[in-house]
């Protein structure tokens, strides 16, 4: 009798554990279904960061369930090897990165930050299409007088080099009134 | 009497036998051939011959007898050194505690005595001994040395020559017999003296010493502060110095791994420590062996924490194994690692939760004296929730 009860205890134990594991892993697989699938690349340098153009990158990011992916450009100087460690670019980007992962994580958009390094910004900017996958890239592009965008040399290369669909924001004419 | 300070020149080694008695006794003599009066104010050979033999021709200053609980203890005679005043005196053991009841409990402050009335000193000491490297020696050895000496007696020696020999090499002298007499050897081999312990004492001893050489190179040379002496100026920045931190940040093949690397990178910078980054796959990942998106996945955070380490000067370690905390605890033992950082763990099941312990609880556990700093992940954070119809605010 008391082995008939102790098997049907440890039955019912074993049955709410299996019960508790399949519910878990269900749950696991729905959210992977829901897991982002694309990826939007937004570059930026020590410079400065674009606003709009990070408001524009975290909408679309949203609105299509993508990942977005911060870039900081590091630049190594010419007098420096190409491989050495760069810790004042990794204090900058570091500060900016964790910045952007804030309001990503305020909008919901899921995150997956990068620094990619070059000589020159179209040299990191090479590097990084050569290393990441990536559908969409939203970059800022800079006027007069304004240093958060690339130019208009690097953003006319993008627009014949990159992969995907390229987004550049002109920065808004400041208001005459 | 003389009217300046003596000089202090110490030989600092990973552990007994490396030869700085020997190294000690060799400069002596040389100090003697070239004409100054050198004395030995207190050796301990420890039985070896070939200390024994270079010791000759140099003038001994006798020990003196002194009793303690009945029981006779011979110690260095420091007034006999004081009244002998020669130019140079070899003092063996430089943490050696006295029998009570003499002019001091140390000897480093017999010898402090002995450089202020001008007595140039050579002295040996073994790293461990270092009373900040105390605790890190312990976990490294599992041996807590009770002898110890402030790292200022280090700092302000005038000059310190590590004595280094390779872990095998010093293992290979203790076969032959030439650290210990023959019967406490297999002891010794089972206990303190195992590749891996005096591995980490070399690296130990080594950035002690390297540590001192920047700390004397990095100071200002000329006008002291008023009040300030040099030495002191020294000693204080040795002081913040004189541990090493060494981080090892464990990472997951994820995303959330840049962030986790990052803030271990901004601690390691505050310490002034080396990082290590520490991915364990799973046996057979290694091998880039194509297991689908997933894998796929993972071969590019691999790379991207690759490029990431290199920015940042850290050094990624991959490694393999079924167990995150075996592995982990290895490589941080093998590291010398002093501080671990980690992402906050996956959630866990029922049963795993029931049957095993998780993962920061292992790690503390086996790694005893190792910090360990939980990086928590934004994105598990709680968030006020988006009014009704509205989308959270970009």
């Amino acid at each position: 009798m008391i082995a008939a009860v102790v098997a049907l205890l440890v039955g019912a134990a074993l049955g709410t554990v299996a019960a508790l594991e399949i519910e878990r892993r269900r749950r696991g697989r729905a959210l992977s279904r829901r897991s982002p699938v694309g990826r939007i690349a937004f570059p930026f340098t020590g410079e400065g960061l674009s606003e709009p153009a990070l408001v524009a990158a975290l909408r679309l990011a949203r609105a299509e369930g993508a990942t977005l992916m911060p870039v900081y450009l590091a630049l190594v100087p010419m007098r420096l090897p190409a491989d050495v460690p760069l810790p004042a670019e990794a204090e900058q980007a570091t500060a900016l990165l964790e910045a952007v992962e804030q309001r990503a994580l305020r909008a919901h958009v899921p995150v997956d930050s990068r620094i990619e390094r070059g000589r020159t910004v179209r040299h990191a900017l090479r590097e990084l299409m050569e290393h990441e996958r990536f559908e969409r890239m939203v970059v800022a592009a800079g006027a007069d007088g304004r240093s958060e965008g690339f130019s208009a040399e690097d953003v006319a290369w993008l627009v014949e080099h990159a992969p995907g669909e390229l987004i550049a924001l002109r920065p808004a004419q400041p208001s005459s009134s | 009497m003389p009217s300046s300070r003596g000089r202090l020149k110490v030989f600092i080694g990973m552990a007994a036998g490396v030869g700085k008695t020997y190294r000690m006794l060799q400069e002596g003599q040389a100090e003697a051939e070239a004409g100054r009066d050198v004395t030995i104010g207190y050796l301990e050979p420890h039985g070896r011959i070939e200390t024994e033999s270079l010791a000759g021709g140099l003038e001994m200053v006798p020990r003196r007898r002194v009793h303690y609980r009945e029981t006779p203890f011979e110690e260095m005679n420091l007034p006999a050194i004081l009244a002998r005043e020669p130019e140079l005196c070899l003092i063996d053991e430089l943490a050696h505690t006295n029998a009570p009841g003499l002019e001091h409990e140390k000897r480093y402050e017999d010898v402090r005595d002995v450089l202020d009335a001008g007595i140039d000193v050579y002295s040996t000491v073994n790293v461990q001994h270092l009373e900040s490297l105390n605790d890190q020696v312990t976990q490294l050895t599992g041996t807590r040395v009770r002898e110890t000496i402030p790292d200022a007696v280090l700092s302000q020696a005038d000059e310190v020559v590590l004595v280094d020999l390779t872990p095998e090499a010093l293992i290979s002298r203790l076969r032959a017999g030439k650290i210990y007499p023959p019967e406490r050897v297999p002891a010794a081999l089972n206990n303190f003296f195992k590749i891996e312990n005096l591995s980490a004492l070399r690296e130990t001893s080594l950035r002690q010493v390297a540590e001192g050489v920047e700390v004397k190179r990095l100071a200002p040379a000329a006008t002291p502060a008023i009040g300030t002496r040099r030495e002191d100026r020294l000693a204080k920045s040795a002081a913040t110095q004189a541990i090493s931190e060494r981080l090892l940040a464990l990472v997951t093949l994820s995303p959330r791994a840049q962030r986790v690397v990052r803030r271990a990178w901004r601690s390691a910078q505050r310490l002034g420590a080396e990082l290590d980054l520490l991915a364990v796959r799973q046996p057979g990942h290694a091998g880039g062996r194509s297991d689908g998106d997933t894998g796929q996945q993972e071969r590019e955070q691999l790379e991207a924490l690759r490029r990431l380490a290199s920015i940042l000067g850290a050094q990624l370690l991959v490694e393999e194994g079924d167990d995150v905390a075996e592995v982990a605890i290895r490589v941080a033992r093998e590291r010398g690692t002093t501080y671990v950082l980690m992402g906050a763990p996956k959630p866990r099941n029922a049963w795993r939760r029931l049957t095993q312990p998780a993962l920061p609880f292992r790690l503390l556990k086996g790694l005893p004296g190792v910090d360990l700093r939980i990086v928590a992940d934004r994105t598990l954070r709680e968030e006020a929730p988006a009014p009704a119809g509205e989308e959270p605010p970009l």
